[in-house]
């Protein structure tokens, strides 16, 4: 579709702030105060209107964009300012999502050229087919272990089996023989999610949900065939399998996804498994000496009412005090306890910190008001990312966290391209000590191994402002970036009582994306942006005042304009995030093709996209600057690293040793 | 000849208060729903995996008949091969692989069947959105299909 966007004169300026009697000179302002969001409708009506306009106007475009970037000598640019129309396509809060508005007059369809870029370089998939939730992952001999819920016949879900990568820095796999097939009639219908303990000998139990010929949810045990082989290719199913099966009042297809054990006070050791019982999501116990036989506690774990099926459910430690990870065993007065689960109702995983009660293994949530899978709690990931699960790593003592990243197309595209989802890049995973309330991920610093050529730059920007980086190819990149909004454009925001407070209001999702503006937001970084910005997608903080005059920070990735094609899942995602005193507001990015992930704040707001841009690829992918803030300048320091691809071997004995020299 | 099986439909739900009409309430479309389901004798003894099954059935019948009116308009339309041949591809995908993940999926992990069906009205609606205004042959069809994936949804979110 052309780019009628992009000859669009400025049109976001509500009212001259001049106006000494703070009166509205715009009558159509919102109440709210200086944001105006464009309405859906509205730019519905308008893209319609533009692409006659365009037409119009094809002959006398000269292809040069309207906004040319001079760079002062002190490394300042100037642009000229732009707005631009909210973007068209929306996503309701349940999935279903309409056609855009802005309708093509012919036919979109995806070409092999557009597929095979949306391959990523240095994130874990097969080298074909579907995957969806990572399975029992651990570190033993040297290795770091992934396993993974695999089809091995088609780019869709179904056949379920255990694939298995080993590594040895979580970023370099070689691909290995499948570990578990569907074989025995306790996992005929699918060898499904799982997780690993070690014993105290230091041997390996998986615990993993069979769906049995019946379609019955059970539990089966396994075990490495050969303790001495680092790379565990061969699993063993004990043959008194299944070992738990749904138990009275659990329905057989509500139980799934057994946790790694942790050892009680008792000397037992304890898992959980996520359950419901009508629409309240729960979580059960079962205490084991031998992983075989186990005994129930009548006590559940927790439960939340109206929360739905409770899937990859995830218990550990977090230390109060130290920024590391804890073995899953540890408990005392220095540590907190996570409950995870993924919400089957909404896809969306929810956590929340809590106190653990080792007598009778039951936790309580710190704050009962966002207890988890409630809407409102805390999420590991504000985008696409799903029945993740953390692990142990005894290595150099980390709790590492891998989520599932699934496709946001169609399944046409993903048939064609013959492949479907991601693993996020894996992450650490801390209690933020500062303020107590949440917790902080970050990418393993492995992936710094991937950095290649960097770049340095320290700009100023000013309000409606647009600055192309220019990095070369823009495909595989890490940002890191710090921001400041200029303390006269903060105080005078404050002060000035006409703007009125939007905070309460505002959220990434129903706000109206990046095009947007506010006094003091939106800024950031456009991905994955096309020369003529036809197609970013932007990655920002929004700053907005609140009613106690204190100002509060979103941040936010909208990928509503990310891509022409109309088949694919393009919504604005994104929290607020807490921002203490003295804090810089920073932000991290990492572009893989046809995934971004954005850090907030250190990791305290994460957000995962999946972008299928048709134009921005290969070396037509740009990346941008932006402040579309009314009133603030922004200062943004920042470093820009091209990333190397992970090389991602398929399975043979060279590829393994060339990782092992590693 | 619809409205009296629908009305004697109706009357039996009532009088029965079967799962059925229980169901077919909780979706957005009950007419519809109801008619589809009762006009499959499983429905009488089925329960929700089977009534989602019934309507799996109904996504692919109705599917395949738009393929086949597919390509009878190549020969009519010729001018719109290239909106065509997408639908072909669409609507393929509808009746190979969402129905195919819908149907194993219903029986273990539903939300899988639900992405499935969703998948299928986006398809459909695609291939629609290909024709310029007013020139798609399948108007009708896919609207159709829109409205059954819709109850279907509906159906297979209760299994969650």
């Amino acid at each position: 579709m052309a780019s009628s966007d992009a000859l669009l004169p400025i049109s976001a300026r509500e009212e001259d702030p001049l106006l000494s009697d703070g009166s509205r000179s715009d009558p159509n302002a919102e109440t709210h105060g200086r944001r105006r969001p464009v309405k859906g409708l509205l730019a519905v009506t308008f893209g319609l209107f533009f692409i006659a306009f365009y037409v119009a106007l094809i002959a006398t475009h000269d292809g040069s964009r309207s906004n040319d970037v001079k760079f002062e000598s002190d490394g300042t640019a100037t642009t000229a300012s732009r707005a631009r129309l909210a973007g068209v396509s929306e996503k309701g809060n349940d999935q279903l999502w309409k056609l855009s508005g802005d309708r093509n007059t012919v036919a979109f369809s995806w070409n092999n050229s557009m597929l095979s870029w949306q391959r990523t370089a240095f994130h874990f998939q097969p080298e074909q087919n579907w995957m969806n939730d990572p399975n029992g992952p651990l570190f033993y001999k040297g290795w770091y272990h992934f396993f993974y819920q695999y089809n091995p016949n088609a780019a869709v879900w179904g056949d379920i089996v255990w694939g298995h990568a080993v590594s040895k820095d979580l970023i370099h796999w070689v691909h290995l023989p499948l570990a578990m097939v569907a074989d025995q009639w306790y996992d005929a219908n699918g060898v499904w999610t799982g997780s690993a303990t070690f014993l105290e000998d230091g041997s390996i139990v998986m615990l993993y949900t069979g769906s049995t010929d019946k379609s019955v949810q059970v539990q089966n045990l396994a075990y490495p065939e050969d303790l001495n082989d680092p790379l565990l290719l061969k699993w063993v199913k004990f043959s008194g399998n299944p070992v738990l099966v749904p138990p009275p009042g659990i329905l057989p297809k509500d139980f799934r996804d057994p946790t790694t054990a942790w050892k009680t006070s008792a000397g037992k050791w304890r898992i959980t498994i996520g359950s419901k019982i009508n629409r309240t999501g729960i979580s059960l116990v079962y205490d084991t000496t031998d992983f075989k036989t186990y005994e129930k506690l009548d006590t559940l774990l927790h439960k939340v009412p109206n929360t739905g099926m409770w899937e990859c459910v995830d218990f550990y430690p977090v230390s109060k005090t130290l920024v590391k990870g804890l073995d899953t065993s540890v408990n005392g007065p220095d540590v907190k306890h996570i409950v995870k689960a993924s919400m089957d109702d909404t896809r969306i995983d929810h956590y929340a910190i809590g106190t653990y009660f080792d007598s009778n293994g039951t936790w309580i949530p710190d704050d009962p008001t966002i207890d988890v899978g409630i809407s409102t709690s805390l999420r590991y990931d504000y985008g696409k990312f799903y029945a993740s699960k953390t692990f142990y790593d005894q290595n150099k003592g980390r709790r590492i966290l891998w989520g599932w990243i699934g496709e946001s197309d169609s399944e046409s595209a993903d048939v064609q391209k013959g492949w479907s989802s991601l693993q996020g890049i894996p992450r650490t995973v801390v209690l933020d000590t500062k303020t107590g309330k949440n917790l902080v991920q970050w990418p393993v610093d492995e992936v710094k191994s991937l950095r290649l050529s960097s770049k340095k730059f320290n700009m100023e920007v000013g309000p409606g402002s647009l600055v192309k980086i220019d990095v070369g190819s823009a495909a595989q990149l890490d940002i890191e970036a710090e921001f400041e909004i200029k303390k006269e454009s903060l105080d005078k925001i404050l002060g000035d009582a006409s703007v009125a407070a939007e905070a309460e209001e505002f959220s990434c999702q129903k706000s109206g994306g990046s095009t947007v503006r506010g006094a003091l937001g939106p800024f950031g970084f456009s991905v994955l942006a096309h020369e003529s910005l036809s197609e970013q997608t932007p990655v920002y903080f929004y700053v907005a005042k609140g009613k106690d005059s204190k100002l509060k920070t979103f941040f936010c990735t909208d990928s509503s304009r990310s891509s022409f094609a109309n088949d694919v899942v393009k919504p604005v995602y994104g929290s607020s995030v807490p921002v203490l005193e003295g804090e810089k507001l920073t932000m991290r990015i990492l572009v893989d093709h046809s995934i971004v992930e954005a850090f907030g704040q250190g990791g305290r707001a994460c957000i995962t996209s999946r972008v299928y841009p048709t134009k921005a690829i290969y070396g037509a992918a740009k990346l941008f600057l932006f402040n579309n803030a009314i009133d603030a300048t922004i200062t943004a320091s920042f470093n820009v690293w091209q990333m190397n691809s992970a090389f991602i071997h398929p399975y043979s004995e060279e590829a393994v040793r060339a990782l092992s020299r590693t | 000849m619809m409205k009296t099986m629908m009305m004697m439909a109706m009357m039996m739900g009532v009088a029965m208060g079967d799962i059925v009409d229980k169901t077919c309430k909780q979706t957005p479309d009950y007419s519809l729903c109801l008619s589809l389901l009762r006009s499959d004798p499983r429905s009488s003894s089925a329960d929700t995996v089977g009534l989602g099954l019934i309507l799996v059935d109904k996504i692919k019948a109705l599917g395949t008949e738009t393929l086949g009116q597919i390509n009878m308009a190549y020969k009519t339309k010729p001018m719109l091969k290239k909106p065509l041949d997408e639908c072909n591809l669409r609507y393929k995908t509808i009746v190979d692989v969402d129905v195919h993940t819908a149907i194993i999926a219903i029986r273990g992990n539903p939300k899988f069947a639900e992405g499935a069906i969703v998948d299928a009205g986006v398809e459909a609606s695609v291939c629609e959105g290909g024709f310029p205004k007013g020139q798609s042959p399948i108007t009708g069809l896919t609207q159709k299909m829109n409205k059954i994936c819709d109850v279907t949804r509906a159906i297979v979110r209760m299994l969650l």
